[in-house]
């Protein structure tokens, strides 16, 4: 026979999961748009990567 | 037949609500946190991102929940007594004190972390340090030493609006120790005002406030000195770059409602307060709100004018 009755418990246990998904989901959409904040404001993105590029070496100055 | 008594009787044992989990967090305490780090953070020179911002403002206030969460796991045999503290969720039986240590070592972590993240570790060390004092030197330890327990509790309270300030600035400064000293001296005469008609609450639970160990007369001249140090930490506040004639008004007409107030207390004895119902330490109580969230408000107001190039020295 299936267990049918909801008890006061089992409302309790509902309300506090959905509480804790709607926290779990906020707190991605906090590092989501952390994310996107910390980018849009970032200074040079690119770094060394152990192979020399133009756009990361320091200018050289051509001489005649 | 024992199976299904101990299924009935355990049932409900560890099984709180979501609110119960918020009502740890002392919602009220984390109002007032938001409210004096956001001035912190607005207020502060240079600006920052609404994204990184509202993310600092929401992990200082976790944090603030944090040290809550672990003071009522250890206070819990205290706030069983107190009638103001005793439906708490873990006297109350809702959340076991086991969950109260774990959800406040957590957040604490959490909130630690995610700030240095969002910000700096100015900022997150900040946060560490007032869990830190709040949870262990003041809960634990002198919390029930000494009757100059709500003097040093004040200074967890007043960290955030230097927090705020440390997760623009990565440092800090006067107007940020300023504001500190703000909320630091404004506490004791609040609370000791709360004490004063709270009567018999902390002497069932055996804490040492003022009014117990040192009487009530005592509490009313501490009273009264504590506003008279309160006055010139908060005209101080009017004399650097944040201040400005707005807030030096405001806090020119507060600080002499408020002096009146702990002077009218300090002037009266316990016949002549308890013939009206404590009517004068009520007031003062009430004002005692008004007084810190008006201050920081002129400093929010006296920060939006300076953006129109106007209000500032």
């Amino acid at each position: 026979m299936a267990i049918t009755q909801t008890h006061e418990l089992h409302k309790r246990r509902l309300g506090r999961n959905i509480g804790v998904a709607l926290c779990l989901v906020a707190f991605i959409g906090i590092v989501f748009g952390l994310t996107i904040a910390k980018i849009r404001q970032g200074s040079t993105m690119e770094a060394f990567d152990h192979t020399p590029r133009v756009s990361v070496t320091p200018p050289v100055e051509v001489t005649e | 037949m024992s199976d299904i008594t101990t299924n009935t009787t355990t049932a409900g044992e560890g099984e709180a609500g979501f609110g119960d989990y918020v009502a740890l967090m002392k919602p009220r305490v984390m109002s007032l946190v938001v409210f004096t780090a956001l001035v912190g953070l607005l207020v502060a020179p240079g600006g920052i991102d609404p994204m990184i911002g509202f993310t600092a403002i929401l992990f200082i206030a976790i944090g603030a929940g944090a040290s809550g969460a672990l003071n009522m796991w250890y206070d819990a045999d205290i706030d069983a007594v107190m009638k103001r503290t005793a439906k708490r969720p873990v006297p109350a039986g809702k959340v076991l004190p086991g969950e109260a240590l774990s959800l406040g070592m957590w957040l604490s972590a959490i909130s630690v972390a995610m700030l240095a993240l969002a910000t700096n570790l100015v900022a997150a060390g900040l946060l560490a340090f007032t869990i830190f004092f709040y949870a262990v030197i003041y809960t634990m330890w002198l919390k029930r030493l000494t009757p100059q327990n709500i003097v040093i509790g004040g200074a967890a309270g007043a960290f955030p609006p230097m927090i705020g300030w440390a997760a623009v600035t990565g440092g800090v400064s006067i107007e940020a120790v300023l504001m500190f000293g703000l909320i630091f001296m404004w506490t004791p005469p609040h609370f000791w005002a709360l004490a004063l008609f709270m009567k018999g609450d902390y002497h069932k639970a055996k804490v040492p406030m003022l009014t117990v160990t040192h009487g009530r007369p005592e509490t009313r001249r501490h009273i009264l000195v504590y506003t008279v140090l309160l006055v010139p930490v908060a005209l101080g506040v009017g004399f650097t770059s944040i201040g400005g004639p707005v807030y030096m008004a405001t806090a020119l007409v507060l600080n002499a409602i408020f002096l009146k107030g702990a002077w009218d207390i300090w002037k009266r004895n316990e016949e002549d307060a308890e013939a009206d119902g404590y009517a004068v330490e009520k007031r003062v109580f009430r004002f005692s709100l008004y007084y810190l969230f008006l201050h920081f408000g002129a400093l929010l107001a006296q920060a939006a004018l300076a953006a129109y190039g106007i209000g500032g020295w």
